[in-house]
């Protein structure tokens, strides 16, 4: 970890977004991971992503549980709010909070460790509840904080740093989240941001589970030859299925594409992305497609990535809970707590 | 092309202070000394390049601040030349480590004319090497310009002698009160195996205006009347004073008039303040001491009555640039500024009346003897000019370096090496890697303002000639100052086959600077990085291509802070902090230690 502070000196032709902020207002304090850890550069595009879409700071809700990726919060947005929850329990969290707040954006940050080893049962449930929220899953095959053991998603056949071969069957993310109904599925890599940016700008317009998981390398413990999530082998097998243009609410629509290679789909709020096509006949809205063509790409020992699959949002925690449209943390006292007279009438009507 | 860094320019020019130095002093290293309480080692550096370091902490015009990189990155830049004289105030005794001259000579015999800093230079550059050089000045004492132009309230008369001696105690010969009448003469006669002529820009500019002979007792030309004072020929000057010109020498003038009577001073400038010559920090020293500036008044005539200078008449005028784009005056009134004295400091120029015209040195334009850029020979081999005498006016520290670069050629003249064989610059780089995280230099970005000089109470340094104005940083200010530094001499040095390209050197710069992208020709470059490379001033870094994508690391070395987070964010150390050490030429190296790098 370095020492000092990132210098306060800045680029003085910055650019500022639409509240006058530039990127560096959405810096958090100096990471402490390992130099050229993937989570750092997923939390710059988080930095990113969130200059590009105006977010106000305070109107943001950043969880995540245990875990080098659950680290990540404190690196960004210093002025957002914040919630450093226990092992795999940071989806249990996301929903109380959004239960509690749901005028808030709410970004999760998880590991392989902490979404599919420890907290599966928590992820599984997240995205079946349906919670609006981004679900960033930090992944890189390996439980770094303990050393470097094979994850829940280590593929068969790579090799770790002390020479064993992994002979248990991963865990794909990406296909438990399709399989559990989540309508907003991407894969991404956190050396490649032109890629990275625009899906993280697409989720958070999103209503819903937005699931995002990020090949992201762990550099001190699987970056070498042999295994399967270094950024080598990421860069040499990586796969994008289709490629994402996420053109926010009221912003011109610039870019052209050729007749029938390019998708619109409008997002919950109003703002646009557009998905190319590289992969032919690939429709990202047919889940089943989806599921049996990202099987044949991973038969082959490649990697997926791109918004895998985009649809309909549904009904999110809220609509199933039928809870008003104003956050309960807005409802004054007496609404939300009306007393023990109230209480006493309410069971009476069940007596 | 990647870029070459082996090229020891390359490193050289990222390094904006030393690059802009005309004498390439290591300004970064030398700050770093003071930090460590080196002041000996520190003053010693500074020897070796600009040779006058106490001097030159209190005189120098400088060209290193506005070149600061702090300038870009903020406002203002490192007090360099304070902290140069923090140097030498606070050193100790160097007698044991100034160069020597050997017992046994070459017996190659160097006339060096006038003792100002050229010559000076010369000699400190040759004796060493066993030359006999002999100084003929005009003047009974040595130092030039430095002496008699600049009033010793800016530069005291012990700091200047001290370091005149330094040099002129290697042995050399100097003859005082003895002006070269004839150049034919000491060549035809004085068994000199080259000449060096450093005679300076000696002649005040006249002022050619109605009743300029009339006013003539009370006009004074600002050179010869500085002179004057600093040799005790004149103590007292009129309570009106106007000084006509606003360089560094009318500062220079308006200031000693304040300490030898005057009350009312007036400073006349013919243009608006951004066209002064003079340096803004004399500017404000100047109306500090309750001088009056006054804009856009242009000389018109003396005015004299019964004999006597009354005042001056001036148009006052208004400035707009015309259809070619030059500036051209209106004349708006006339108005008419009483005085008992004025001074003209509107430049100097040049003058060889001594120099024959049929001894094979050449002349040129505004009778200038034609001398070539790079080896200061003149037409006649074996005759030299620098400084001032060179080109016209300048400052101390270009004619220290020409003074270097003509002790090379005189060297090379002298050992029939051809005058235009140079000898290369080299460079030392080493890592200042000391553990994980840690570098050997202090790389914490620390925001504090420039830190504002002491001065002398006005009034008593007014009462007095020599009682220095400025008082020079103390202890607190020094460490303050020596933090600004962005020691930009320690290199982000790149190694492309170590890259993984994980991002975190781009994600974690604070100034953008660093962008892995597809190779390009720069034009094209400069406009798809992480920000666009706008300063065309400033070299871009361009890699070899990366090992895994072929892409390439581009760093525009316009605002990098040198904080070193990219190489503490670097897993593979493709990223190292290596301090640059430039290794400057001198009269007789003719390679550098194995150690270095050179091309």
């Amino acid at each position: 970890m370095s020492y000092i502070a990132k210098p306060s000196a800045r680029h003085p032709k910055m650019p500022v977004n639409a509240l006058g902020l530039t990127a560096r207002d959405y810096e958090g304090s100096m990471s402490t991971l390992c130099a050229g850890c993937g989570h750092d550069s997923v939390t710059a595009a988080l930095v990113q992503t969130f200059f590009e879409l105006d977010v106000q700071p305070h109107l943001v809700g950043k969880l995540s549980g245990i875990g080098c990726s659950s680290k990540t919060p404190a690196y960004f947005m210093s002025e957002a709010h914040g919630f450093n929850s226990v092992h795999g329990r940071m989806p249990a969290i996301a929903a109380g909070a959004n239960a509690a707040n749901r005028d808030l954006l709410y970004v999760g940050i998880s590991g392989d460790g902490d979404s599919l080893s420890i907290g599966l049962g928590q992820f599984c449930h997240a995205v079946r509840r349906n919670v609006d929220m981004v679900y960033v899953l930090e992944n890189n095959g390996v439980y770094g904080l303990t050393k470097g053991q094979f994850s829940a998603s280590a593929d068969v056949g790579s090799r770790s740093k002390t020479g064993e071969v992994n002979g248990q069957g991963p865990i794909d993310p990406v296909n438990v989240a399709l399989t559990l109904g989540a309508t907003f599925v991407a894969r991404s890599f956190s050396g490649d941001k032109q890629q990275l940016v625009p899906i993280l700008k697409a989720a958070f317009s999103h209503k819903g589970f937005a699931f995002v998981d990020v090949i992201s390398p762990c550099v001190t413990f699987n970056d070498h030859k042999g295994s399967t999530k270094s950024y080598a082998h990421t860069r040499s097998h990586m796969h994008e299925v289709i490629e994402t243009d996420f053109v926010p609410l009221r912003a011109e629509i610039k870019t052209e594409y050729a007749e029938g290679s390019a998708r619109a789909v409008r997002m919950h709020d109003g703002s646009v992305i557009r998905l190319r096509k590289v992969a032919e006949g690939y429709d990202p809205t047919d889940r089943a497609a989806v599921i049996e063509y990202l099987g044949s790409v991973a038969r082959r020992g490649e990697i997926s990535t791109g918004l895998l699959y985009v649809g309909e949002a549904g009904l999110d925690m809220h609509d199933h809970a039928n809870t008003t449209d104003t956050a309960l943390v807005n409802l004054g006292y007496e609404t939300l707590c009306p007393g023990s007279q109230t209480l006493a009438d309410l069971q009476k009507e069940w007596r | 092309m990647p870029t070459n860094t082996r090229d020891p320019q390359y490193y050289h020019k990222v390094v904006d202070c030393q690059w802009a130095c005309p004498a390439h002093t290591n300004v970064p290293e030398y700050i770093r000394l003071i930090a460590a309480g080196k002041y000996t080692e520190s003053y010693m550096l500074n020897r070796q390049s600009n040779v006058l370091p106490g001097i030159l902490g209190r005189t120098c015009d400088r060209p290193c601040e506005p070149a600061c990189r702090r300038t870009r990155v903020e406002d203002e830049p490192v007090a360099i030349c304070r902290l140069k004289r923090v140097a030498a105030d606070l050193r100790g005794d160097v007698q044991h480590l100034l160069p020597t001259a050997p017992e046994t000579k070459n017996g190659k015999k160097i006339a060096l004319i006038g003792a100002g800093p050229a010559s000076l230079t010369v000699a400190n550059d040759l004796m060493p090497l066993g030359y006999e050089c002999t100084i003929f000045e005009g003047l009974p004492k040595a130092g030039g310009l430095m002496r008699t132009n600049i009033p010793s309230f800016r530069l005291p008369v012990e700091v200047l002698e001290e370091e005149i001696d330094m040099i002129l105690d290697m042995g050399v010969e100097v003859r005082y009160n003895h002006r070269i009448d004839s150049m034919k003469e000491l060549l035809d006669t004085g068994g000199f195996d080259a000449v060096f002529v450093g005679t300076g820009a000696p002649k005040g500019k006249e002022l050619d205006i109605p009743g300029r002979e009339e006013a003539d007792a009370n006009v004074h030309i600002g050179i010869e009347w500085l002179e004057s004072i600093h040799f005790g020929h004149i103590d007292s000057i009129g309570e009106r004073v106007l000084v006509i010109g606003v360089g560094n020498t009318a500062m220079d003038c308006c200031r000693s008039s304040r300490r030898m009577g005057g009350t009312d001073i007036k400073v006349m400038a013919r243009k608006p303040r951004p066209y002064f010559k003079a340096s803004p920090w004399e500017l404000e020293d100047a109306e500090d001491e309750r001088i009056e500036i006054i804009v856009n008044h242009s000389p018109q005539r003396f005015v004299v009555e019964d004999g006597r200078l009354t005042g001056m008449i001036f148009d006052v005028v208004e400035w707009a640039e015309n259809e070619k784009g030059r500036l051209v005056s209106t004349t708006l009134e006339e108005v008419f500024i009483p005085a008992d004295d004025v001074v003209l400091a509107i430049g100097q120029d040049n003058a060889f009346p001594w120099i024959e015209k049929d001894i094979g040195i050449e002349f040129g334009d505004w009778d200038m003897p034609v001398v070539d850029r790079a080896t200061f020979m003149t037409t006649r081999s074996g005759v030299f000019v620098g400084g001032d005498a060179a080109w016209g006016p300048e400052n101390i520290i270009w004619a220290v370096e020409h003074g270097h670069q003509a002790a090379i050629s005189i060297h090379n003249y002298c050992q029939q090496i051809p005058v235009g064989d140079r000898p290369p610059y080299g460079m030392n780089l080493v890592s200042t890697k000391m553990g994980l995280h840690e570098w050997r230099y202090s790389n914490d970005y620390d925001p504090v303002d420039r830190t504002p000089m002491r001065y002398e109470e006005l009034e008593k340094r007014l009462s007095d000639m020599g009682v220095e104005a400025e008082l020079g940083f103390d202890l607190k200010q020094t460490t303050r100052e020596v933090e600004r530094c962005l020691n930009c001499d320690v290199q982000t040095d790149f190694t492309a086959n170590l890259c993984i390209e994980c991002d975190a050197c781009v994600d974690v710069c604070p100034v953008l600077c660093l962008s892995i992208v597809p190779g390009g020709e720069e034009d094209d470059l400069r406009g798809r990085l992480m920000a666009p490379a706008e300063n065309l001033g400033q070299a871009l870094y361009v890699s070899e291509g990366l090992p895994q994508t072929a892409r390439v690391m581009v760093k525009d070395e316009d605002l990098c802070v040198h904080c070193g987070l990219c190489a503490e964010r670097c897993p593979t150390a493709a990223w190292d902090m290596m301090q640059f050490d430039l290794l400057n030429p001198y009269a007789g190296f003719e390679s550098w230690p194995t150690t270095a790098v050179t091309v």
